[in-house]
């Protein structure tokens, strides 16, 4: 093996074991980048398999919940490195420190790799290309690489990626490889379809709750039933006569049914006799909507931004508006209800599921079990949705417990009840809005924000464009938990200042888009105080979402509603259309504009769009979560209600704004504007306001 | 437990199982067909439709011993390759997000072709009832309609 280039600065390779090579990112805490590989396998790098055969398999390094990453993060490398997209496989990438942040959240994976993956397909094409010109004694300035081969362009010779993987194995690794051109990009900014659509359609195992393991039980938990109650005493000798029950384990604050199948485990849990004791306040729903009510009333105690004098203003405009909005507890509903699998052995500890943060889940079994993390392996499966759910790692941790405790191999399976009762809720929030206008121009704007948990920070866009803004804002203690849910914080105060900016266009008699783009032109010319968006960009989306909806003209029977959002680095901008069914708003059509810098896969992004903003109708419309006594009063899909086909639009228009530039956000952005569409919409068709998620109560 | 011998997917399959335990988890547990999904366990989301003579039923609700000698239909049978009208569309339309759902959805939309070769927006507004949380129903609807106009022309 050639000696290795040392002045490369972002990529090594070390030897490994027949010949292959391998090389990955620097990163300190990493003693030796050596992976053991199959003999014959060539890894140019840690995201690229040659099999002796010549097939490419590429390693998809953050989970897939939904959000296309398993797909379009290959095709970065795909397109640098020249493949043929259908001649190559993906794989998920094992967890290992030197793929850096292998987690799904904050729409994080393209932005975080585009720059990386490209300089690793990039680099490998070299090597490539100068095993080629070597083979054939040609300069590498002479040959071009298409579909997996290099060619030598002049004689028309050919090699393909397999057969030149022993010699690239040799080659130095390039430390600045030349980028292509994105003008020549072949796959970036096209259509692809899922990686995994074949094996979707047809059924083919590929999720956490299809995993099988020789000797596995199946299990499931009994949870304290409400917030505030904790284990006091179970009788689990009926659940051990249960046909198929092989263990009762009891954990700290739950009891784990162990069997050889999941409906055995399910009858074993409900022949469980336990009794719970309320050991916190029990706390309710309605409780924490007047909490917050009483706090908004006296005024926040934390103050956020505060430009020019809103009070002196508010005492001098012609006219002040002054509302509440609220939003409710939600849980994340995925569809793939949690389950995880755990084999605890001495020494060698397999974790197989669903998270959205494998690390985290590997450092938190780790210390639960006061064991190494070295002996843990993390495997990804594909997953049935995330929304946030999975950045909590409580799945995993149960189920490595109930392993431990049984010394047996252990797949837990939660059912809707339990995923329910036993989330970590976007907390409910309630908003006071006040403004104070002149005859024709708004003058000041004044958020304040309560919500469970750390409460609501951050501003609208108002903020930067008008001289006097102000928001506050307070938490409030609960014992429900909270955690992130899709597009956290920016889904509800998106609703709030938006549907609150509506109202202040009507009451000026200005159009929505119009008065928007007057802001975005004050945020331009003459900023005030720290702007948090770039106008341009805002301006942008409204502009093109205006004209694809050619906005100004409503057809007749329909009634449009406006809204628009910066988040997680991108602009989305929406006209709704809703028309009346019996007298009831149905969502007919979306119009959504985007700016999320240059786009990968156009199908991926697109369904991204349009799966938010359904996501955005279903939550504005339907469900929410009450507590009573700490007990979830919607446990399944019966209550905890979700739009069907009959309630989704007929169609989604996107588009995006054309972009060099790299990559921001995309599986959040597009959510935040739609509930205040819909609202917006809702008032032009209906004249009422509503002030209040989700909106179906209040339709009648 | 009692013997059961099913028919499912054209063949004869002989299961051991508790009467009240439904088709699901014996298709998924015993069976090892777990294209069949569980979503929610009271026949709300449709996760885990399967056809039973033909007609789509939640099979997280239908008891072992109710299926008799119905003939059960399930994601992995609806095709010999994997290339139903319905199958091939939902990949050409790039259907999916988490892909969770679709397996349930794909058999809910096979059997509304089945009794309605042409479903107008309308009629499948009434029939395809499942949950999709990732919100993939406007390319369901498009997959649905591309499915009917090839299957028309095969």
């Amino acid at each position: 093996m050639k000696s290795i280039n040392s002045r490369r600065d972002f990529l090594k390779v070390s030897a490994i074991s027949g010949g292959g090579i391998l090389f990955g990112m620097v990163l300190p805490q990493v003693k030796s980048n050596a992976t053991p590989t199959a003999a014959a396998d060539f890894m140019p790098n840690i995201y690229i398999k040659i099999k002796p055969d010549g097939s490419i398999i590429l390693l998809a390094p953050n989970p897939e919940i939904g959000q296309g990453v398993k797909t379009s993060l290959p095709m970065i490398i795909a397109e640098e490195l020249g493949l043929d997209w259908k001649k190559i496989q993906v794989e998920f990438a094992p967890l290992d420190v030197r793929y850096g942040r292998q987690a799904a959240g904050g729409s994080g994976s393209i932005r975080g790799r585009f720059a990386e993956l490209r300089k690793m397909g990039a680099a490998a094409r070299e090597m490539f290309v100068n095993a080629a010109a070597q083979t054939w004694n040609v300069p590498a300035e002479s040959c071009t690489v298409e579909d997996g081969m290099v060619i030598h362009t002049s004689s028309g010779k050919k090699l393909s990626f397999g057969e030149l993987s022993t010699k690239a194995a040799s080659m130095e690794v390039p430390a600045n490889p030349t980028l292509k051109d994105p003008k020549d990009f072949k796959y970036i900014g096209s259509r692809m379809t899922d990686v995994d659509a074949h094996l979707i359609t047809t059924g083919k195992p590929l999720f956490g709750i299809d995993t099988r393991r020789d000797g596995m039980l199946y299990a499931m938990v009994a949870r304290s039933p409400a917030y505030g109650k904790t284990l006091q005493s179970v009788d689990d000798s009926a659940a051990r006569k249960v046909n198929g029950v092989k263990n009762v384990i009891q954990l700290q604050n739950s009891v784990a049914v162990l069997a050889t199948s999941t409906w055995a485990a399910k009858k074993g849990r409900e022949a469980l006799i336990i009794q719970w004791k309320a050991s916190e306040k029990l706390e309710n729903s309605s409780e924490h909507f007047a909490g917050f009510k009483e706090i908004l009333e006296k005024g926040p105690s934390a103050r956020g931004r505060n430009d020019g004098d809103i009070d002196s203003v508010k005492q001098q405009a012609s006219k002040n508006l002054d509302v509440y909005y609220e939003v409710p507890t939600l849980s994340h509903g995925q569809m793939e209800p949690l389950n995880y699998f755990a084999d605890v052995q001495e020494g060698k500890v397999e974790l197989f599921g669903p998270t959205q943060v494998p690390d985290q889940l590997r450092n938190d079994v780790a210390q639960k079990l006061g064991i190494s993390k070295d002996i843990i392996t993390v495997g990804l499966p594909r997953q049935g949705g995330g929304f946030g759910r999975k950045l909590m790692t409580d799945n995993g941790v149960e189920a490595a417990l109930i392993s431990a405790a049984a010394k047996s191999p252990v797949q837990v399976q939660w059912t809707r009840e339990d995923d329910m009762q036993n989330d970590f809720y976007r907390p409910a929030e309630m908003y006071r809005y006040q403004a104070a206008l002149s005859s024709n121009e708004l003058l000041a704007w004044h958020q304040s924000a309560v919500g469970i948990g750390r409460g609501i920070r951050g501003d609208s866009y108002v903020a930067g464009a008008l001289s006097n803004y102000r928001s506050d804002s307070q938490g409030f203690t609960s014992n429900t938990p909270t955690g992130w849910w899709r597009a956290p914080g920016a889904c509800t105060m998106a609703f709030v200042a938006e549907s609150f900016f509506d109202e202040v266009c009507s009451e000026l008699k200005k159009d929505p888009v119009a008065y928007r783009l007057d802001f975005f032109k004050k945020a331009k010319e003459a900023p005030i105080g720290r702007l948090g968006y770039d106008p341009a960009k805002y301006q942008a989306v409204v502009e093109l979402v205006a004209k694809m909806s050619n906005w100004g003209t409503t057809p007749p029977g329909v009634y449009r509603g406006f809204a628009t959002w910066f988040s997680f680095g991108s602009y989305a901008a929406q006209v709704v259309e809703v028309r009346l069914e019996a007298g009831k708003p149905r969502v007919s059509k979306v119009f959504c504009a985007v700016h999320c810098g240059r786009v990968i896969n156009l199908s991926g992004a697109e369904n991204q769009i349009q799966g938010a903003i359904v996501d955005g109708i279903n939550h504005s419309m339907f469900p929410k979560v009450t507590f009573v006594d700490g007990a979830v009063q919607e446990t399944n899909f019966n209550s905890y209600r979700f739009l069907r086909m009959e309630n989704a639009p007929l169609d989604i228009e996107v588009k995006f704004v054309e972009s060099d530039e790299a990559p921001t956000g995309l599986g959040e952005p597009a959510l935040p504007p739609v509930a205040a569409a819909v609202g917006n919409a809702i008032f032009a068709a209906t004249g009422k306001r509503l002030r209040k998620l989700p909106f179906v109560e209040q339709l009648g | 437990m009692a013997k059961y011998a099913l028919s499912i997917n054209g063949k004869t399959m002989s299961v051991e199982a508790d009467a009240d335990t439904p088709l699901l988890w014996v298709l998924r547990d015993n069976l090892n067909l777990v294209g069949t999904k569980f979503g929610c366990g009271i026949a709300q989301c449709g996760a885990c439709t399967v056809h039973l003579n033909g007609e789509a039923i939640r099979s997280c609700v239908l008891p072992i011993s109710a299926v008799g000698t119905g003939k059960v239909l399930t994601i992995e049978g609806l095709s010999e390759k994997g290339n139903h009208p319905l199958q091939k569309a939902w990949e050409e339309l790039d259907v999916s997000q988490c892909g969770y759902c679709q397996a349930g959805q794909i058999m809910a939309a096979s059997a509304l072709l089945k009794s309605n070769p042409k479903p107008t927006d309308q009629q499948i507004d009434e029939s395809i009832t499942n949950i999709c949380r990732c919100g993939t129903q406007v390319r369901i609807r498009k997959a649905i309609h591309l499915a009917a106009k090839q299957s028309k022309s095969n």
